[in-house]
């Protein structure tokens, strides 16, 4: 059987008036049924770029310049909109950072998720409304018969985030794409939130792409981590193998930076300077300017290698295991 | 949930500040500070209210009653989810905002009290770095002015001096001083947020307010401008305030850690004893939800309820409908915050029963 989605050799690029901008540049990976991918990286990285890239959400002058998005083996990258309209929002669905991307502010949310199951579904408005009640059951929210009846603004930021989940669940899809879902919201809230997509995957088999720039919450979340780094995925592995013994000298300095009481006091391992514009990235190795491993060699793009069964790097000369633990 | 993290030893790097700390005089004191909010009536609920119409006021308990003292030399972190007013609390140690109830002693006198000339001083010597390098910057300044214009208002430097000023202050918060021509938005957010503790390090002062200082960056950067704020420490003797909702960058910076929910201080420790012994419930409930790097593909379960709203907080202890151990006191009863152990306070009914 065909992973639930996989993306091969994708270029989403924005033909903008100052240049090319390679946001999204050979970026590859695959999602199984049930599992969850972590899709790391910060500002800029061109991660929620590659998440609607395969909603087919880019906007001109954004377009998907290359590659394939193999979605249980069929290429949506090369689906017309009246096509991908059928497959988005019921068998692919995405959560994004501000729950108000997904929800009208002037429409209750039984009219927004009834409108959702009809969309896609030849059913009664009395079994949609029905859907719609168990979904928001589904992900925690209480007497949703009564939910069903208020507006947006009407919920916390948590419970609203809980309503777009519940939104994205309704034609229980077998791809969500989550951009930051949890970003906004407190640590007591995005724990309930972290638990409901945990159950979703294993009982549902829903295949899910997590992305978000803390890795701290796709180390208990993710089955499988990509780092992406200006555009390009520079390390991927299982989450254990990524995380204790990285081998991407900007995965080593990612990890390294976030405060943990390993190092309680001392200076971070910080990574000098900033993430460079992708207007103009200097050839070769995107990572070079601020690598403390950088050689001449480094000015040649650097090919993505298998290090290790499963372990992949975009880079010439990465860390062993025990160099970086 | 119960799964408390092993102690780690201090570490070499804390030891030296905090034995100093210990018996130093508080800088700022607060003693029962609480700060309320009302929303002001408009012109119709007023006319109402004339005309006899009951028009409730909501009224909004930012800070209730919050002990809380910085003593010098030491690195407080103040923790709590969005609403529970450390915001506001930092407002009020910052001396920017006055408290409703209560009084803020700075080195041990009346804020209030204060004349005009020691009143300055006072405001000069405590400065607070905002969360949004965005939005705390003038953008129609040039870095030099922005970093120049109170030390030269306030005399700290003469003319003469200032170009020279200037750019020491810029160096010493790791930007070049040959960028001080430009304007805010052209640098990025960790280069501003340089920029504001330049500003806040031109007027001299021993103890920094920060305000969710690194909420807004990226991890590289966010790493950066930690160990910034731990280089300034030890150069120039600072005290901090470190308001934060990120358990992580408090437990790395913090020599004592302050936890507030909905308004009131629900527990007090040195930073080990909090990660290694959290006693109030709520102090667990966050520690068990925060993600870690080191616990992986683990099973979230999530505090369960809502943070409930600061307009109606719930009568007696604040938590007890998300507490998985209220009884029947803490419905109706405010709990204390006690000492529980040297330097560890907390305020939970339980305590008692033990």
């Amino acid at each position: 059987m065909p992973p639930t989605l996989e993306v091969r050799n994708l270029r989403t690029h924005f033909f903008t008036r100052a240049g090319v901008v390679k946001a999204v540049d050979d970026v590859s990976f695959a999602v199984d049924r049930g599992k969850v991918l972590g899709l790391v990286g910060e500002s800029g990285s061109g991660k929620s770029v590659t998440g609607f890239s395969i909603l087919g959400l880019v906007d001109p002058p954004g377009r998907i310049a290359g590659g394939s998005i193999l979605f249980q083996g069929q290429d949506l990258a090369g689906l017309s909109e009246e096509e991908m309209r059928r497959l988005r929002g019921n068998r692919i669905a995405m959560i994004f950072q501000d729950p108000m991307m997904t929800l009208n502010p002037v429409l209750r949310i039984d009219t927004q998720m009834i409108e959702t199951v009809l969309a896609h579904a030849k059913v009664s408005r009395e079994e949609a409304r029905q859907r719609a009640r168990d979904a928001l059951g589904q992900v925690g929210i209480p007497s949703p018969e009564e939910r069903l009846r208020a507006y947006p603004h009407q919920f916390s930021g948590g419970m609203r985030q809980r309503v777009a989940i519940a939104i994205a669940l309704l034609h229980k899809p077998d791809l969500i794409v989550a951009d930051e879902p949890t970003t906004a919201l407190d640590v007591t809230i995005q724990g309930q939130i972290l638990a409901e997509a945990q159950k979703l995957c294993a009982e549902s088999g829903t295949a899910l792409i997590w992305i978000t720039h803390d890795l701290s919450v796709v180390a208990g979340l993710a089955d499988d981590i990509a780092v992406m780094y200006a555009g390009k995925v520079v390390e991927e592995g299982p989450v254990t193998q990524v995380l204790d013994a990285p081998l991407h000298p900007y995965t080593v300095g990612l990890i390294g930076s976030v405060p943990s009481r390993n190092h309680r006091g001392e200076p971070l391992r910080q990574i000098p300077g900033m993430t460079p514009s992708l207007l103009n990235l200097p050839a070769g190795c995107a990572f070079r300017a601020r690598c403390p491993r950088a050689e001449a060699r480094c000015a040649e793009p650097p090919p993505m290698a298998e290090y290790r069964p499963g372990r992949f790097a975009r880079c010439i000369h990465p860390y062993e295991e025990a160099a970086a633990a | 949930m119960n799964t408390v993290p092993e102690a780690r030893p201090m570490d070499v790097v804390l030891d030296a500040p905090r034995a100093a700390a210990q018996d130093a005089p508080p800088i700022v004191e607060l003693r029962g500070v609480s700060r309320r909010f009302a929303t002001s009536l408009d012109f119709a609920a007023k006319l109402a209210k004339r005309l006899g119409v009951k028009v409730r006021e909501d009224v909004v308990h930012a800070v209730d009653g919050v002990n809380l003292s910085v003593r010098k030399g030491e690195v407080v972190g103040l923790v709590g989810e969005s609403g529970c007013g450390k915001s506001t609390l930092g407002r009020m140690v910052a001396g920017i905002m006055p408290p409703t109830d209560g009084t803020v002693l700075w080195h041990g006198r009346d804020l209030k009290a204060l004349s005009g000339a020691e009143a300055r001083q006072a405001k000069l010597r405590t400065q607070m770095i905002f969360q949004d390098p965005y939005a705390s910057l003038n953008p129609r300044l040039k870095v030099a002015e922005i970093v120049g214009e109170a030390p030269a208002f306030h005399g700290l430097v003469g003319r003469g001096g200032l170009d020279d000023y200037v750019d020491e202050q810029l160096r010493r918060a790791g930007l070049d001083p040959a960028l001080k021509r430009r304007y805010p938005h052209q640098f990025s957010g960790g280069q501003r947020q340089r920029i504001g503790i330049a500003r806040a390090l031109a007027v001299q002062p021993d103890f920094l307010v920060c305000d969710e200082a690194v909420a807004a960056l990226d991890v590289s950067i966010q790493a950066q401008i930690l160990n910034l704020f731990m280089k300034l420490r030890r150069e120039l003797d600072l005290t901090y305030l470190f308001i934060s909702h990120d358990l992580g960058v408090v437990e790395h910076l913090s020599d004592r850690v302050v936890i507030m929910y909905l308004g009131r201080v629900v527990e007090e420790a040195p930073a080990e004893e909090v990660f290694a012994r959290p006693n109030h419930p709520y102090t667990r409930a966050l520690l068990a939800e925060v993600p870690r790097i080191e616990a992986r593909k683990r099973a979230f379960a999530g505090v369960k309820g809502e943070i409930p709203s600061p307009l109606n907080p719930p009568p007696g202890c604040h938590f007890h409908p998300r507490c998985p151990h209220a009884f029947d006191r803490c419905r109706v009863e405010r709990p204390a915050l006690r000492e529980i152990a040297p330097g560890h306070r907390s305020a939970c009914h339980l305590n008692d029963a033990a």
